[in-house]
């Protein structure tokens, strides 16, 4: 029993232990369902099991690898303009809340130091209130007979309604309103550390205060624009929920095609070929959040 | 003219951010059965929200995931930020800081397919899980463990490396540290931990839909479901009541947070002090 004792103690002491746990829990559970999906991907679509893409026949094992899926997401135009139309949605997205965030970012790291954290609870706390409903709530505000037609009609400001619903702006409302936090977040941490001796040097050397911003306070907050940035567009381009919510015929979203593919065709080697391209994709632009990321808490320490 | 300006600004950005809210929470106090209409104030949607067996099912279901997936976040959250931050050099390190931010970047929909694939795999083989509480629980810590990461590592990397080392000088094991030094530091982002990671399973629709089996769905896959057939008052409801309960809960635990914040600098104060001598 002591023996078994000082066996569980020198495990629970072990730095085997500390880094094992989360290793096995995450090469388990993120790690080995890509390399699954890859395989998959690579697979027809009855052979969905991987023991199945196997080949014995010879008496070693053989990889069946079959690109039906990939020659026909690349002979189709509809999934080249879906991943397409992604990509636009996700950089508009991302250069729309940059426009909002930056200034924001700005304006609340430059007010009072008291208020700063309510302000920034204030941000946080609809990221806390449900995402789902948060974009319900959009759809009862945007419909033809929706609230903001309502009272516009109302007040005799316009005649008949605004199309606001099911088509890119409804969408590009709830990506925008969605992904605001994530921008403004890494922007104000950054933007609150900044060193204002520079500015007061700047200043002192006869810049003008718009100069000063664009050759100082904009470079200074790289990291943080990017770190923003990479946050709104990498999630933004497999978004499912806000185009299915909001999003109309015309607005196609990659995502969308890959929950159908799933769901209603229940092809699943398209399903993984369409998530593998949509992986290539975001590949290069998690590099980029992965290196400033690092550099950001480099900073911090 | 410039604090005008910026003045606007932030309240113009609020305003976008408050208004698809507070419409609801109106919206949920109106009788008359179109969303969008107001007729009069009454608790109508309360009482059909009250009698609709399907959503408090789910409301069940929902809040039994979101605890335990929210214990297990914290829990295998934890081990990855002393792994990450504590042994700052080791074989495969960099694999697995990109594998612990993998579910904060990619998009939920690769999460969960990828997910699912492997259950189907594993079931395959293995014979189980059969898909239900069991692999929507996995999916939900899975992503709260990458959250409770980022909020451990955080605490971890302002705390006072002293004090550990101070323990140890004074003949404490490493697991007395992280017991007796380490952890009672560690509790208040321990807790901040499981709210958001109890939040984010409770909200959560994506890896919910892949992952669940027939006879599950939660909260969100109801909500959802109906979300997309059009526009129902009960949808209102629901959400007035959880946004109700989710702020009292923030607003209580910041509260929380600053008073032991204050304690611990109250005891440090008092350490030092003449008293103790």
């Amino acid at each position: 029993m002591a023996k078994v004792q000082s066996f569980m103690r020198s495990l629970t002491q072990g730095r085997q232990l500390v880094i094992g746990v989360p290793y096995l829990w995450f090469a388990i559970l993120t790690a080995i369902p890509l390399l699954i999906v890859l395989k998959i991907s690579l697979s027809e679509m009855e052979a969905t099991s991987v023991s199945d893409m196997i080949d014995w026949t010879n008496g070693w094992p053989t990889v069946k690898l079959n690109f039906a899926s990939y020659l026909f997401l690349s002979s189709d135009t509809l999934y080249f303009q879906t991943y397409l139309s992604s990509l636009k949605y996700a950089v508009i997205t991302t250069v729309i809340c940059l426009a909002i965030g930056y200034p924001f970012a700005y304006f609340m790291a430059r007010s009072p130091k008291h208020l700063q954290p309510m302000l920034l609870m204030m941000i946080m706390l609809p990221f806390w209130t449900s995402f789902l409903l948060r974009i319900y709530a959009w759809k009862t505000l945007l419909v033809s007979n929706g609230v903001i037609n309502n009272v516009l009609l109302s007040l005799g400001i316009i005649k008949s309604p605004l199309l606001m619903m099911n088509n890119s702006f409804s969408l590009l409302v709830g990506m925008v309103y969605s992904y605001l936090p994530f921008m403004i977040l890494p922007l104000y941490a950054n933007l609150s550390k900044l060193d204002l001796r520079y500015l007061e040097a700047a200043a002192d050397l006869g810049t003008s205060p718009f100069k000063a911003f664009w050759l100082i306070t904009v470079p200074l907050s790289k990291a943080g624009i990017i770190a923003g940035s990479m946050l709104v567009f990498i999630p933004a381009v497999g978004e499912y929920v806000i185009p299915e919510l909001l999003g109309g015929p015309d607005t196609l979203m990659i995502g969308r095609v890959l929950w159908d593919e799933f769901f209603s065709n229940n092809d699943w080697p398209m399903a993984s070929s369409v998530a593998v391209v949509m992986i290539l994709l975001i590949l290069l632009p998690m590099a980029l959040f992965n290196k400033y990321q690092a550099e950001q808490s480099e900073v911090k320490v | 003219m410039i604090k005008l300006f910026s003045r606007s600004w932030m309240i113009a950005v609020y305003i976008f951010l408050y208004l698809p809210i507070v419409t609801l929470v109106v919206f949920s106090f109106n009788n008359s059965s179109l969303v969008t209409v107001w007729s009069h104030a009454s608790l109508r949607w309360y009482t059909v929200l009250a009698n609709d067996a399907d959503l408090i099912a789910a409301v069940g279901l929902s809040l039994k995931i979101a605890f335990l997936s929210a214990l297990m976040s914290v829990f295998f959250g934890t081990f990855t930020a002393f792994a990450l931050n504590r042994y700052r050099r080791f074989r495969g390190r960099t694999l697995l800081a990109s594998m612990a931010s993998t579910p904060l970047v990619m998009p939920d929909v690769i999460v969960g397919l990828s997910l699912l694939l492997m259950l189907v795999s594993m079931q395959h083989w293995l014979g189980f899980p059969e898909r239900g509480l069991f692999t929507i629980l996995l999916g939900h810590a899975l992503l709260g463990t990458a959250y409770a990461t980022v909020v451990v590592t955080s605490r971890l990397r302002e705390m006072d490396g002293k004090l550990d080392e101070a323990a140890m000088d004074l003949g404490c094991q490493p697991f007395q540290v992280f017991r007796l030094v380490t952890l009672p530091l560690l509790v208040p982002a321990l807790v901040s931990a499981f709210l958001l990671t109890f939040t984010l399973s409770f909200d959560d629709v994506v890896l919910s839909s892949f992952l669940s089996g027939p006879g599950y769905s939660t909260l969100p896959m109801v909500v959802f479901s109906r979300a997309r057939l059009g526009l129902n008052p009960t949808i209102n409801a629901v959400a007035t009541v959880t946004i109700t309960v989710v702020t009292i809960a923030v607003v209580a635990s910041s509260f929380y947070q600053s008073h032991m914040e204050r304690k611990r600098k109250r005891d440090i104060a008092l350490a030092y002090s003449d008293k103790n001598q």
